[in-house]
């Protein structure tokens, strides 16, 4: 009995193993971290992952161009005038889009979303509330002129691109207003309904969504556009870089998007396998906190920049995954700098620490998530700053955990990476270069007052960047604001993100663009 | 079987009832301290609760608000009567990291658990206990040794670390067996969840090909854990086999000529079907334990991965509901098993 | 424990001498004083131990990773710190015995020094565990009553959830590190001694000696520290060293997880997890420390087996 038990055990294992050699044909396989998707809500989501999604299912007013980022064009909105103070935007709608529902899309679901936004208050809030707009004053803000017109006014005569690039972001996606009213529950314009489900006009809809399992979407049949190639597509959520690539490998999946450089490097020569990359907007950088007795000293600051082996972990740890740029504004971004003064130069570090009488060096933590790649950056970083006797003690924490602590100004070096939450300059240039109030309990708090910098004057100067008409003359104020910021700022800045897809070679057309709103899988064939 | 008959009478069935309020006295005390535990866990966490909710970039206004909304600003032991009250009602607060309740997560998860956990379990008992029976009977033989390099091995092994090399053998070298997951990943959602157990649930919808594909991807998760199932219950087998084999009755058995395997599989592992009952329960619950370290190698979508997902992204409502979940789990096996063991077994009444 | 004797009873006599009465001397039929009978008893005990092979086989592991914790820094060949980014990944080689990791350290330095981390570990939990069990078993069994139902209801709770669970939900609080990992496993460990503390005291404390020890007017401090406690020493002592596999595997699961101790740290498990990304290409990041950590598991266990025969024979389990 045991002898036919075992037989049968082992005809299970080595006999009937069914080896597909690849998977179906009108589905796309994604393998991706998606452990960060807290909810499903245009009004909420700000992870990457989350934004990626939404730009699957929701249209959104205007986009731009993935690869010309300055050519922006109507989607939901056919045109769009603007009125000669700079302060008023007419927008007529598209007449030809039905949402996956079936109900058309209107003016009427424009303002509605948009008002959402500002009514629900939730963290992306921020972006369209910085144009002046208010719960209270929505009413006459955001006005429906017609069944398919919209008219939206902003309080100062903002540069337009500012104003149309945040309405690219994740939350000026259009909704469905029936279909959201339909499931609202006690005034909460179906909040709590939309952090599961979908109700958007785009190329796919939600069919299921397990938090950090799975993610499903099928094609939309009424989608207004060119239709999808690809019938289903299916985001599976794995973290380890190894599983990805053995999955890949093995044809389990189609593509694996949280590839690290050494099993990028293992990849090469697989002629099944392609590898894609696109430089991202986030930014690594260490916040050099300005209530530190040492870090305070400009000698210090600037020294720290030159104790950072830019070089060396762009070609090991980091390989692939991230370009040396050391100014606060991405490559790609209206007036982005991309000089890099700085490099690893251990005797000048020494020389401005010995003006300051600090050749011996000091001791001093750092802040550290307990993630890759940051953990191996801040060993790397740990083992350049002792070449000019400064001993970094590292800190590891989880991520929130050393959030909080950043958050209270009790860190002296934080490492972090910041993503910037829509296209225009101002994102960044708000958090690394404006700090209108120093205070502990001030209401705000950008980077720049995380690290306890006052700069008043530069605050100012970003305050009147975006009030700049003329986009020539608005990159020169950035490229001005910029410089200074390297010769005198507490942010070592020290990488630009790259985005590294590998993929079946017989897949193609996903749309990498420079955010990860901006991902888009319709275009997709094998 | 003699034993069972004397389980109904009066006197021993108004002892069993006293026993039982005792019980169910004890499992309650014991309950709220289990609570008053994770309560405390989760207000000494150095994360601001809010902070993991909005997120970094909220304005200061969302986060007030937020704050207020948690009762965060309430005293400490108002926060505990509050979550007290909303334990017993079933509400274990709302998960940051899934957007939904956590009982409804922990509902959601736990069978891919229990079907690791089960499968693993009858490996357990399929190997251990003939294993058990063999070296107690052939002591100091060749058999016994091998049972016994295999618990110290059991007993040595990081799980974890097994687990990765056995993916790296059987799948990444050998491709006999499949990777990570439950199933494959282009298989997922076509069954419907009935009972959540994918082997069970792809044969009530007739997909056979599921079935299967889940029957692989159990097979290596399984067999790691049902190898400490196996290598604790091998052990406790023999020893119990070894005191029966001393009792008196087996040497009666044996002088009146009745066949020597009914004798070892008849008589002495009948006698012992009660410790092993109990033993096997506890075995059960150490593989709830072991699960959260083979579910993060294996990606199985179980109540361990949620825990350790929950852990490393600060999400303490899902951990503190996870661990109280296990916690009652882990009692009820305690308490079960010592209930088994006290109204079955004549020498400890 | 020959020294000991040799020390006490060899006075002046010459060493070779001595060692031929020694034996005699020890396994004596009719010992002539308490001291002799139990020098004999620890002597046949260490016999037994020795022909145990495994056991002693164990013990010489065991001795082995205190020594190499002790020079860990005479035997490394490099700092197992150090980063050298231009050295990542290397294989094994005359250099580097075990290869370099993905920081280009150097893996066998990194597993010489973690075996004081490993040691840590265990010293520090049972220094902290063992006391605190013992403590609360003796006085839960030598009162009984409520303070018995007590104290045992207190160890039921902490009973009733899995360690490793427990230990997470503790490490969450507390926040990730070596020292907190060894306050959560401490915090789990301590149930089971208290519960076999107990059960000892509880055979104990109405013998004949511990009734004559009370009539002569000893309070139950001097009663439970000085007689009793001493004599629950031996089963739990087994417990412990029994217990020093689980709590290794316990705090190599909670760097695995990323919980326990931190990079730079040489600690195992988390040599191990962030072994777990270059398992493809690069083997031994991840062969390496979980051999080490099978390895000293592996010879608690043996030893906690041997010793077990030798002073618990009773309990088999």
């Amino acid at each position: 009995m045991k002898r036919s038990l075992l037989i049968t055990l082992a005809l299970v294992v080595f006999g009937a193993h069914v080896v597909l050699a690849s998977t179906p044909k009108n589905t796309l396989v994604i393998a991706h971290s998606i452990d960060e998707i807290i909810t499903l809500d245009p009004a909420e989501i700000l992870e990457f992952s989350g934004a990626e999604l939404a730009a699957n299912v929701y249209d959104r007013l205007i986009g731009y161009d993935v690869d010309n980022v300055s050519d922006i064009y109507g989607v939901i909105a056919e045109n769009w005038n603007i009125s000669g103070d700079g302060r008023t935007y007419t927008f007529n709608i598209r007449k030809n889009i039905t949402f996956a529902s079936g109900n058309k899309l209107t003016a009427e679901d424009v303002v509605f979303s948009l008002k959402r936004v500002i009514l629900l208050d939730k963290s992306p809030a921020f972006i369209l509330s910085q144009f002046g707009f208010t719960p209270d004053n929505i009413a006459e803000t955001m006005v429906q002129t017609g069944d398919y017109t919209v008219k939206i006014t902003v309080d100062k005569p903002y540069a337009p691109t500012f104003f149309l690039y945040c309405l690219t972001a994740t939350a000026g996606s259009v909704l469905d207003k029936k279909r959201v009213m339909a499931h609202e529950k006690d005034g909460d314009l179906g909040y709590n309904w939309l952090k599961t489900n979908h109700a958007g006009s785009g190329p796919y809809i939600l069919k299921k969504w397990k938090p950090s399992e799975i993610i499903i979407l099928d094609v939309n049949k009424r989608y207004w556009g060119e239709m999808p190639k690809l019938k289903r597509v299916i985001v599976r959520h794995i973290t380890e870089s190894a599983t990805q690539r053995l999955l890949l490998e093995k044809g389990d999946i189609d593509i694996a998007r949280n590839l690290q450089p050494d099993d990028i490097k293992g990849l090469a020569g697989n002629s099944d396998i392609t590898v894609e990359t696109r430089a991202k907007g986030a930014i690594y950088y260490l916040g050099l906190n300005q209530k530190n007795k040492y870090l305070k000293i400009p000698q210090v600051r600037q020294a720290l920049k030159y104790l950072i082996d830019y070089k060396g972990m762009e070609s090991t740890i980091l390989d692939g995954k991230a370009t040396v740029h050391q100014a606060f504004l991405p490559k790609g971004f209206l007036g982005s700098l991309d000089e890099t003064p700085f490099s690893l130069d251990v005797e000048k570090a020494k020389a401005l620490l010995k003006e300051v009488g600090l050749e011996k060096g000091f001791s001093v933590t750092m802040d550290t998530r307990n993630v890759e790649p940051t953990t191996s950056m801040g060993l790397a970083i740990q083992a350049s700053l002792a070449l000019a006797n400064i001993k970094l003690e590292i800190i590891p924490g989880e991520g929130k955990q050393t959030l909080t602590k950043y958050r209270a100004r009790n860190h002296d070096i934080y490492i972090g990476r910041w993503g910037p939450d829509y296209m225009d300059p101002h994102t960044n240039a708000d958090t690394f270069a404006r700090n209108p109030d120093n205070a502990d309990d001030a209401k705000s708090k950008p980077l720049a007052w995380r690290n306890a910098w006052d700069i008043p004057k530069m605050t100012k100067q970003a305050d009147a960047a975006v009030l700049e008409m003329d986009s020539k003359k608005r990159a020169e104020i950035y490229l001005a604001l910029q410089k200074e910021h390297q010769r005198v700022s507490p942010f070592v800045i020290m990488f630009q993100d790259i985005e590294i897809l590998a993929r079946r070679s017989n897949v193609n057309g996903f749309i990498l663009g420079p955010s990860f709103d901006s991902n888009f899988y319709y275009n997709v064939t094998k | 079987m003699k034993v069972m008959l004397n389980v109904f009478t009066p006197r021993s069935l108004s002892k069993a009832f006293k026993q039982t309020i005792r019980l169910v006295a004890i499992v309650g005390v014991t309950f709220l301290g289990l609570l008053l535990v994770t309560f405390l866990i989760g207000r000494v966490v150095p994360i601001d609760p809010v902070l993991a909710v909005v997120g970094d970039k909220a304005s200061a206004d969302v986060y007030d608000r937020v704050r207020l909304e948690m009762g965060l600003h309430l005293p400490l032991w108002q926060q505990f009567f509050i979550y007290l009250k909303n334990v017993v009602s079933g509400d274990l607060g709302i998960s940051v990291l899934t957007a939904r309740p956590v009982l409804e997560d922990i509902i959601r998860v736990f069978p891919a658990t229990l079907e690791l956990a089960f499968i693993a379990t009858l490996m357990g008992i399929f190997f251990g206990i003939p294993l058990g029976v063999f070296s107690a009977v052939h002591q100091g033989s060749f058999l016994d040794q091998v049972t016994r390099v295999i618990g110290l091995f059991g007993y040595s092994l990081p799980i974890f670390w097994l687990g990765l090399m056995g993916l790296m053998v059987f799948y990444a070298k050998l491709d006999i067996l499949p990777g990570p997951g439950r199933i494959d990943v282009f298989y997922e959602e076509i069954v419907d969840p009935v009972t959540g157990i994918m082997l069970v649930d792809s044969i009530l919808a007739g997909e056979w090909e599921i079935f299967w594909n889940a029957l692989h991807h159990i097979i290596l998760p399984a067999s790691l854990l049902g190898y400490y199932s196996m290598a604790y219950l091998s052990r406790m087998t023999r020893s119990f086999m070894m005191e029966q084999l001393r009792q008196e009755y087996v040497l009666t058995a044996r002088v009146k000529g009745i066949a020597e395997w009914r004798v070892i599989w008849g008589h002495a592992l009948g006698n012992c079907a009660i410790p092993l009952i109990t033993v096997i329960a506890l075995s059960f619950g150490t593989l709830l334990e072991g699960s959260v370290l083979t579910e993060t190698v294996f990606s199985w979508p179980g109540l361990g991965l949620y825990l350790t997902r929950s852990l490393l992204n600060a999400d303490m409502n899902a951990v503190l509901g996870s661990t109280l979940v296990v916690g009652t789990i882990f009692l009820s096996i305690n308490m079960f098993s010592d209930f088994l063991y006290k109204v079955m077994d004549p020498r400890a009444r | 424990m020959k020294d000991t004797t040799h020390s006490q009873h060899g006075g002046v006599t010459l060493k070779l001498k001595l060692l031929f009465k020694l034996k005699p001397w020890l396994l004596s039929d009719t010992p002539q004083s308490a001291f002799q009978a139990s020098a004999g008893r620890a002597y046949l005990g260490l016999l037994d131990f020795l022909n145990n092979r495994l056991a002693v086989l164990g013990l010489l592991i065991i001795l082995a990773l205190i020594s190499v914790a002790v020079f860990a820094p005479l035997i490394a060949p490099f700092d197992p710190i150090q980063t050298d980014l231009s050295n990542r990944l290397q294989p094994l080689s005359k250099t580097h015995f075990f290869g370099t990791d993905e920081m280009g350290r150097d893996i066998f330095s990194r597993i010489v020094f973690g075996s004081r981390l490993t040691l840590y570990v265990i010293g520090l939990v049972a220094i902290i565990a063992a006391p605190v069990g013992i403590m609360v078993g003796t006085v839960s069994g030598y009162f009984g009553g409520w303070v018995d139902t007590v104290l045992m209801r207190i160890t039921d709770i902490f009973l009733a959830f899995p360690k490793l669970i427990l230990a997470l939900a503790f490490v969450a609080a507390l926040g990730p590190g070596i020292e907190n990992a060894v306050i959560a496993i401490a915090i789990t460990s301590w149930p089971p001694y208290a519960r076999i503390a107990r059960a000892e005291t509880l055979t104990i404390r109405q013998s004949d000696f511990i009734n004559a020890i009370r009539l002569q007017g000893a309070g139950p401090v001097r009663i439970i520290t000085g007689h009793v406690m001493p004599l629950c020493m031996s089963s739990l002592i087994v417990r412990v060293t029994l217990d020093m596999a689980g709590i290794i595997m316990t705090a190599a699961g909670l760097g695995f997880l990323g919980l326990g101790a931190q990079p730079p740290s040489p600690e195992w498990g988390a040599m191990t997890a962030s072994g777990r990304a270059y398992i493809l290409d690069h083997w031994w990041l991840i062969t390496m420390p979980g051999t080490a950590i099978f390895m000293v598991s592996l010879s608690f266990n043996l030893l906690g087996d041997g010793l077990r025969e030798v002073l618990d024979p009773k309990s088999e389990n």
